[in-house]
């Protein structure tokens, strides 16, 4: 019988053979990323007595939740942590300036098929975008595997799923992703390890595979994954991987997939994740009309390099709407730069959208909170009652395309009636 | 009503629903703080005083399925604790929740058959040892936790863990 890319990858950070779903192992990570949670993870190894270090060159540290900072608490928990990172020889510190963990890292090259990493995010999942077995963990499993290189890990089950595409016009992977939530629910894909396959998969960017594997988190999943491939290979290579040190790992062909779930991509229409869960999906022709006070393109879902690049030829030429704030807050420096040299950066502010620094922004309430009765519609991940302000706002989650052309005319629009 | 054994933790129940997601439990505006008894003063702040006044009463929390879905923030764990919750007790749990509550010595268990029969202030009493949930007179089981996972919750934690291994080390 085949083993899931899941049993080989925890079979290789563990040095265990023949492993099977259900089995707890101690996994030894090839890097352990913390955000803006680095803080808690240095008073945690003081309070532990400042044991050594097992591996420094394994951790990656990311100022990205509330970055530049706000309050002199947050301001000295940034430098605590850039203290911490000068005093260990910690290399990979990513300061407030970089954008959001996952694609920083995944853009430096840190990010490679097979290895294994932990994060202090739950949506550490995006690292399957480039074949690797990412997962979110807490603060105190960061700390102690910093001293002991290691954590328990339970192998999982995995759930195969099949999109048939291509999709049509004014339809994005966000799309997809929010109508497999709505299919399978919150918790549809708790513990598995969630495999897309098919076609449409493969003619993917990595860009895309990352929607695919950020969302993933949002059905519940320990990790997702996108089998390595020649665009893999393109990625690596082009943010300074050595191809020589790459070694995929992918499910065997006769690998047992515990469920298959398959999304008919072909006949999509755009999807909308309704306030407060992300599994409250409807099609957006329930939606039109929804009035907005806020768009926010942001988060390590979408805001790469091409969801800024979307937004911008809906934008061009265009003013939104005067009673709608519009955000933009790109992922990373490098995609900032990239839309700066591009025009990208132009359009959108001569539309009206103000453009903040990279990081995770107003996805995770640091900038852009609503007052009582307001509304988002957001192209990041979660819409939970709070996220970004008032307990009494709501969030509607998007892809880039409808976000842009619900912010020119103020309403929930369907991007196939605006012209891009 | 008493313990069923010694081992057992609980006292008054607080019951939630499902899907109940960790910005809920901890908004992220309050993850400035790591004191437990601090987070657990805002623990359920978007649902409203009446249940955040509930939960100061209450020792064990029970939900529905995917209890704690959404952010890896151990915050969520802890902030129960620090308002002096001793056990969860749920249909099933988002897997990030789980494994913060276990690290961060919370005992959280998966018995829906307790939760079907749990009414809102029951006394109920959780003994991870002996794998039971007790609403009553009623008894039910729950698989127990793998040896690790029960070390990790003997110890009160993770770090707490490796603490005392580094200490027996020492000596």
């Amino acid at each position: 019988m085949g083993k899931t890319f899941a049993v080989k990858a925890l079979e290789r950070a563990s040095g265990e053979s023949g492993l099977v779903p259900g089995q707890i192992v101690d996994a030894f990570p090839d890097l352990y990323m913390s955000h803006t949670a680095t803080w808690r993870c240095i008073k945690t190894i003081e309070r532990m007595g400042n044991p050594p270090i097992f591996d420094k060159d394994r951790i990656a540290m990311v100022m990205d939740h509330i970055s530049p900072a706000q309050t002199t608490k947050i301001a000295g928990d940034h430098a605590l942590s850039r203290r911490f990172a000068e005093e260990h020889g910690i290399k990979n510190f990513f300061d407030v300036n970089a954008g959001i963990a996952h694609v920083v890292l995944m853009e430096h090259g840190l990010v490679k098929p097979g290895n294994l990493i932990i994060g202090t995010d739950s949506h550490s999942t995006i690292y399957g975008a480039l074949g690797a077995l990412g997962t979110g963990v807490g603060f105190s499993e960061i700390t102690a595997a910093w001293v002991t290189g290691k954590l328990w890990m339970r192998v999982p089950e995995t759930m195969r799923i099949l999109v048939d595409g291509p999709l049509p016009e004014g339809v994005y992977p966000k799309d997809v992703m929010l109508k497999l939530i709505g299919d399978i629910g919150a918790d549809g894909a708790t513990y598995y390890s969630v495999e897309f396959h098919g076609s449409w998969v493969e003619s993917l960017s990595t860009s895309e595979r990352m929607t695919l594997c950020n969302l993933a988190m949002e059905a519940g999943s320990k990790n997702a994954f996108v089998p390595p491939d020649d665009e893999t290979m393109r990625y690596l290579a082009e943010h300074g991987v050595d191809l020589d040190t790459v070694e995929p790992l992918k499910s065997d062909p006769d690998a047992v997939f515990e469920h298959t779930v398959e999304i008919d991509g072909k006949s999509l229409e755009p999807q909308i994740a309704i306030p407060h869960d992300v599994d409250n999906v409807v099609g957006i022709s329930e939606v039109l009309g929804t009035k907005v006070d806020q768009v926010f393109v942001g988060s390590c879902a979408n805001a790469k390099y091409d969801d800024l690049a979307i937004v911008a030829s809906y934008l061009k030429g265009k003013k939104i709407a005067s009673n709608v704030r519009m955000i933009v807050t790109p992922a990373s420096a490098d995609i900032m730069a990239k839309a700066a040299a591009d025009g990208i950066v132009t359009t959108l502010i001569e539309a009206g959208a103000m453009l903040t620094n990279p990081g995770c922004g107003a996805c995770a309430g640091s900038g852009g909170v609503m007052a009582d009765g307001e509304v988002t519609l957001s192209t990041a991940n979660r819409n939970f009652r709070g996220r970004m302000g008032s307990y009494d706002s709501s969030i509607y989650l998007s892809s880039p395309a409808v976000a842009a052309a619900s912010a020119i005319t103020g309403t929930i629009t369907d991007p196939r009636l605006v012209s891009a | 009503m008493s313990a069923a054994t010694t081992n057992a933790l609980g006292g008054r129940s607080i019951v939630f629903g499902d899907d109940v997601n960790s910005d809920v439990i901890i908004p992220g505006r309050y993850l400035i703080s790591i004191d437990p008894v601090e987070l657990g003063t805002h623990a359920f702040e978007p649902l409203g005083p009446e249940v955040q006044a509930k939960l100061k009463e209450s020792q064990v929390v029970v939900a529905g399925r995917n209890f704690g879905c959404g952010s890896a923030r151990e915050q969520a764990a802890t902030c129960l604790i620090g308002v002096g919750v001793k056990a969860v007790v749920a249909r099933s749990y988002s897997r990030v929740f789980f494994r913060n509550a276990i690290n961060t010595g919370l005992v959280a268990v998966e018995c829906p058959a307790a939760v079907d029969v749990i009414k809102e202030g029951d006394e109920v009493w959780v003994d991870y040892e002996a794998g039971t949930v007790t609403v009553g007179e009623q008894s039910f089981a729950f698989t127990p936790f793998p040896p690790v996972l029960r070390e990790i919750l003997e110890a009160g934690g993770l770090i707490e863990r490796l603490m005392k291994k580094f200490a027996k080390e020492a000596s």
